[in-house]
């Protein structure tokens, strides 16, 4: 029997699930349908300094093979998500949690991870760099190697846990921008957020999502995502968390040889919320097929 | 919340682009009337959110429009196809405040959930009275079977072509208890300004999940944020802003 375990940032994960941000709330109300404690961690709902309602409704569009989303960052804000929800969660799951942050500016990314990486419960940082940056015309911080440099420096100074930089795939060079943020200091990249996309409605003729565009994922956009985790994985020398439509034992393999070292899962959770219970009991045997030993063994095993 | 494999038993049209589906599979956890059913069908990436129409000894009645690639999909469903739902889904309606004589409001495929609450709260010994409201005749479904139930049903077509000319609202008398109903915004709106007792509204929403995890469903509420799927579909009209 091989070895499902693998090492986030220098923390062992029995196996390298992690359902992603946004999919999964703060995991309590999952452990309503399965023992969470099975998961490598989870990734909780993208947390930002003050509370947020999001955008309006229509916020889905459904796609061949994936979805829009545009909830626009809902969350109660930070204070509370550690006075109400952390507390909820530790009744249910004794593992660290990855801590899922977006902000609006440098300065509330810092307020935010600095609150977070205080919390016995949080074993990583993970920084959404894909939010639009109030202070520099509203473009998103995660698509210039500088602004996320900037978040990366800010948030590290604040710090002590690992800080792990969610990028986004609508650049031209995400390879320059996952540089960036290794030299800023960042010990850890995960890739990808979901992809701009949009739908219309024929019959009204008008945008099916209420903020015209939203983040496309799903099984759709999963090519795109083994591509720039190789990509990414093949140019910086800390640890890549890949993700991006995997909804399979076969497709978390296929994320580790692209260089991943663990596998956030997405909108699989949301059409079938035993999706990473299942994976985790299909992997031995899908590994036993490929003639895997241990999953960390093939992690980058493509070339 | 509970996934299972679900059998078609049946898939019949009752009225224009209007089907009943009755699936057998396990309904030890479908206690409330308003609650949803969410179906995966293959080709379309999410499941499908139906309102529960009937529910007992094994099989559960779905009503559905043919409005969309994933309901035509469905109309095509013969006998004996199995399907992966997700059940038990929303908070249903509280029967606990209907007093003696509540009126029921249902338009359209609004209807459906509005059955199994009319059986219950007539199963209670409650004097029931239901208004069904249409576009025009030939979408008109199930006033037989509410008045097999014993209550009261008046039905409005809004181009007349059926039972009384007009919305619900037209038909709504004075000397109920309470209200419970269903059914597109405008026809809500209506009854949540000429209401006047108190009553419970159930919402629809595009959903991304239907059990509370995408937060795509979220509504402002008196009490906070509210997500349709899991915090609802069913409003107190207390508790409802309407966002201008």
């Amino acid at each position: 029997m091989g070895s499902m375990k693998v090492n986030l940032c220098g923390i062992e994960l029995d196996n390298p699930l992690i359902p992603a941000s946004g999919t999964f709330g703060y995991g309590y109300e999952f452990a309503e349908f399965y023992d969470i404690n099975m998961l490598g961690t989870f990734s909780f709902k993208g947390t930002t300094k003050d509370a947020r309602f999001g955008n309006p409704t229509p916020r889905i569009a459904e796609c061949p093979m994936g979805m829009i989303n545009a909830v626009g960052l809902q969350n109660p804000g930070v204070e509370k998500v550690i006075s109400e929800e952390l507390p909820k969660l530790k009744k249910c799951f004794d593992k660290k949690v990855m801590a899922n942050v977006s902000g609006f500016s440098v300065e509330d990314y810092a307020y935010t991870c600095e609150k977070l990486d205080k919390c016995e419960q949080v074993g990583w940082l993970e920084v959404n760099v894909s939010c639009p940056n109030v202070h520099g015309g509203g473009m998103s911080f995660g698509t210039s190697p500088e602004a996320a440099a900037q978040v990366v420096k800010a948030v590290k100074e604040v710090t002590t846990k690992p800080v792990i930089i969610k990028l986004s795939p609508n650049v031209t060079d995400i390879v320059a921008i996952a540089k960036a943020c290794e030299e800023a200091g960042a010990d850890g990249i995960s890739l990808i957020n979901t992809m701009l996309g949009m739908r219309i409605d024929l019959k009204t003729k008008k945008p099916v999502i209420a903020n015209k565009m939203g983040g496309f994922s799903g099984p759709a956009i999963f090519p795109v995502a083994v591509r720039m985790v190789y990509q990414v994985a093949n140019a910086v020398k800390i640890p890549v968390v890949g993700m991006g439509g995997v909804s399979s034992a076969e497709d978390v393999i296929e994320m580790m040889l692209a260089g991943a070292c663990a596998v956030e899962i997405g909108a699989a959770n949301l059409v079938n919320p035993y999706v990473c219970r299942d994976i985790i009991n299909e992997l031995p045997s899908v590994m036993k097929k490929y003639n895997i030993e241990n999953l960390s063994d093939i992690i980058g095993g493509v070339k | 919340m509970k996934q299972g494999i679900y059998t078609v038993k049946s898939n019949v049209k009752i009225a224009n682009s209007v089907y009943k589906m009755e699936l057998s599979g396990d309904t030890d956890g479908l206690t409330k009337s308003g609650q949803f059913i969410n179906i995966m069908i293959e080709g379309m990436y999410l499941r499908r959110p139906i309102s529960v129409c009937d529910c007992e000894n094994g099989v559960i009645t779905i009503i559905y429009k043919v409005v969309g690639k994933g309901t035509e999909a469905m109309a095509k469903m013969e006998i004996g196809k199995e399907l992966d739902v997700l059940t038990d889904l929303g908070n249903g309606y509280d029967l606990s405040k209907a007093g003696d004589n509540p009126l029921l409001l249902g338009g359209g495929v609004g209807v459906p959930p509005l059955y199994l609450l009319a059986k219950k709260l007539i199963a209670e010994g409650k004097k029931v009275s239901v208004i069904l409201g249409f576009n025009t005749k030939d979408e008109v479904f199930y006033e037989e079977e509410f008045k097999a139930l014993g209550a009261d049903v008046k039905v409005t077509t809004a181009d007349g072509s059926y039972g009384i000319k007009g919305f619900v609202t037209d038909a709504m008398e004075s000397g109920y208890s309470y209200f419970y109903t269903c059914g597109p915004e405008p026809m809500l709106k209506a009854i949540y300004k000429k209401a006047d007792t108190s009553g419970q509204m159930s919402f629809e929403e595009r959903m991304g999940c239907g059990f509370g995890a995408c937060m795509g469903c979220s509504c402002k509420t008196v009490t906070g944020y509210k997500r349709i799927c899991k915090d609802g579909p069913v409003l107190e009209k207390e508790e409802i802003l309407w966002e201008v």
